[in-house]
């Protein structure tokens, strides 16, 4: 388990901007009316991504909003991860897979990177614009080692490749997100082994078609 | 020719995001293509269909899937059916899910539908990890485009009422334990229940519902299209099908790719990934289904199937067939170590055997890794590790204890070895006491 606690320090409140309130809306359409409590997490996703990260005054909203007792919500803020309960860097939040597929394939490496140039692990840097976290399997493993930014995945990196993302976010630009050696997806690199006969993007497929194994029809 | 699976049998032919996710490229890939003619000859024969495809969830337990469809109650009587997609994919080593909803959307919302209506469900829930946000966008606009095209929705063009909705997670493993990822959809924590009762019988909001992973979801359209019997055709009976691999560590092209099932694991490493770094002599082990499963000695590697059986056999598993590789360079024990600190980190604290377990192990593997251990804590460490598999609620225990079990099977000399070299010119070890001679 991983244990996590609020942040020390609080803000005395908290207000959903009209963005997000739009979104919570529409996030509450999917559940039936009496399961509301449903979308806590999406919830708490949106107001982390208005203010960076959850505060307590917002825990208690939540649970007003979705007729919890607060401690659910707080249940459920303190389990999940992915939940920030302190603030986080404006400029860039770096999450690093260290699972041992990145492992194997240089994520340490990547965390010595970010150590160099932002400071210690699940600290935000002195100026307020960087944190760096060494997360569990991200899901990208035929791409590693790879870190999510924000909000995407940035994949097979090297060293050299993350400095320079880092200083690109510090110069203020938006590094685009996908795989830094050079390949569209997860194809091998190079060297395609598949999906290459023509017949399977000319529209053939889409032709009409008999299904197979149908029942048979009924003696009449 | 490479591998084995020809082109024109690959179920998901965009796989690498070459060609447009959206409804049009998805249409003329053959995505909704006959789907009206599935769902008018009735649910039994979608059923009996995917029964005898002999298709096995792909999620990593392998149950068959149209057997685990026929389990939902014959009727609809007070309680509404649901399908609940688990697309919560964090098992290290797995990436295949991730491509299925960025770049074949259209598959996955297909055989929802099909699957819906072959269970008597107006509903379906796709839960999503929270990291993937560019795969939840994706995912989302092309539900989107499905309702307008009014191919879902209801009164929608097939003629059963079906509404899709994405759900997505927030960075627990344990989530994707079906149960656990049913209370995490009702706005829990992710804590797995005690079965009974089953999924089938009361699982969202206490209703009927099934779990299903998305792969398996995904391939059902194509399969109705082509015949059970053309996906049988694949692989060795009971291990049949296409299957999505992922191959990550040391390979020289680590990647994502459709191939038969019980394809050699060797020659789908040295065909699609261009073999071990180094050539194939520098192979050490191979995790061959994701981290939760034990791993191999290269030696195993030469004959060993990508299938279920196969895997079961030498005492590993095809779990989701995340292969992962390490060469001769890698420390198996720290990488063994860093899986363990994985499994205590995603723990969800519920059964006391895995919440303490978990770490234990944990520290005791990360201090075997500098050799700082007694001899006899290797046994210690495999007897916590039996006494934590099999006493726990869900699979997590289990998961953690078996690539230590699978490690020490295979290579306990290196770790002996790691722990003898460690104490030469170190007379004391902590812990140890050495008496004077009289």
């Amino acid at each position: 388990m991983s244990v996590r606690r609020l942040a020390k320090d609080q803000p005395a409140s908290f207000t959903f901007s009209a963005a997000t309130l739009k979104q919570v809306k529409w996030w509450l359409t999917k559940y039936p009316a009496a399961r509301k409590q449903s979308a806590v997490l999406p919830i708490l996703w949106l107001v982390q991504k208005q203010e960076g990260w959850v505060c307590e005054p917002a825990i208690r909203q939540i649970a007003e909003m979705l007729d919890m007792p607060v401690i659910r919500v707080l249940e459920v803020a303190t389990f999940y991860t992915m939940i920030q309960l302190e603030p986080v860097g404006k400029v860039a939040l770096i999450q690093v897979c260290g699972t041992t597929p990145c492992m194997l394939r240089g994520a340490n490496d990547l965390m010595k990177v970010c150590k160099d140039k932002i400071g210690a692990k699940d600290k935000l840097s002195a100026d307020g614009a960087f944190t760096w976290q060494e997360v569990e399997c991200l899901g990208a493993c035929s791409n590693a080692p790879m870190a999510q930014i924000n909000d995407y995945f940035y994949e097979d990196l090297t060293p050299e490749t993350l400095a320079q993302i880092i200083d690109d976010f510090k110069a203020g630009k938006a590094p685009k997100a996908g795989s830094y050696a050079g390949r569209h997806s997860s194809e091998p690199t190079g060297a395609i082994t598949s999906l290459t006969d023509p017949a399977l993007y000319d529209g053939s497929k889409a032709a009409k078609l008999t299904l197979p194994n149908l029942p048979e029809a009924e003696p009449a | 020719m490479v591998g084995i699976l020809e082109d024109k049998d690959r179920i998901f032919t965009n796989l690498y995001g070459f060609q447009d996710w959206g409804l049009e490229g998805a249409k003329k890939r053959g995505a909704w293509n006959a789907t009206p003619d599935m769902l008018a000859h009735g649910r039994d024969w979608v059923i009996n269909q995917i029964k005898n495809s002999g298709l096995r969830g792909r999620g990593g337990a392998g149950f068959g899937t149209g057997l685990k469809w026929s389990f939902m109650p014959k009727e609809v009587k007070d309680r509404p059916h649901y399908l609940v997609v688990n697309a919560d994919e964090s098992e290290p080593g797995t990436c295949k899910d991730r491509e299925i909803m960025r770049h074949d959307p259209h598959l996955l919302i297909e055989g929802c539908l099909i699957a819906s209506f072959a269970m008597q469900a107006n509903a379906c829930y796709i839960y999503i990890r929270g990291e993937y946000v560019r795969e939840r966008e994706v995912l989302e606009a092309a539900v989107k485009q499905a309702y307008e095209a009014k191919l879902i929705g209801k009164n929608n063009v097939h003629g059963w009422d079906f509404d899709l909705y994405i759900h997505h997670g927030g960075g627990a493993y344990i989530c994707g334990e079906e149960t656990a990822l049913l209370e995490s959809l009702e706005g829990k924590k992710g804590q797995p229940r005690l079965k009974p009762p089953f999924p089938a019988g009361a699982g969202l909001y206490g209703c009927p519902t099934t779990v299903n992973n998305v792969e398996s979801i995904a391939v059902v359209g194509t399969i109705l299209r082509r015949g059970a019997d053309w996906f049988a055709g694949f692989g060795r009976p009971n291990n049949t099908g296409t299957k999505l691999m992922c191959v990550s560590g040391h390979v020289e092209r680590p990647c994502n790719i459709e191939e038969s099932m019980s394809i050699p694991l060797r020659q789908l490493l040295e065909d699609h990934c261009g073999g071990i770094r180094g050539g194939w002599g520098n192979l050490k082990a191979i995790i061959p289904g994701g981290s939760s499963v034990a791993m191999i000695p290269a030696e195993q590697c030469e004959t060993a199937l990508m299938d279920f059986d196969s895997l079961r056999e030498l005492r590993s598993g095809l779990g989701t067939a995340a292969v992962i590789v390490m060469d001769k360079s890698t420390d198996l024990v720290k990488a063994i170590a860093r899986l363990a600190y994985f499994y205590k980190h995603e723990s969800c604290g519920q059964c006391t055997p895995c919440r303490e377990g978990t770490g234990w192990m944990w520290r005791v593997m990360e201090r075997m890794a500098t050799g700082e251990a007694e001899m006899k804590e290797i046994d210690l460490l495999l007897d916590v590790a039996s006494q934590v598999e099999g006493h726990t609620i869900c699979a997590l225990g289990d998961a953690a204890a078996w690539p230590i079990q699978g490690l020490f099977r295979h290579f306990r000399p290196e770790v002996e070895d790691r722990i003898t070299r460690y104490r030469i010119g170190r007379p004391h070890v902590q812990g140890v006491t050495l008496t004077a001679a009289e």
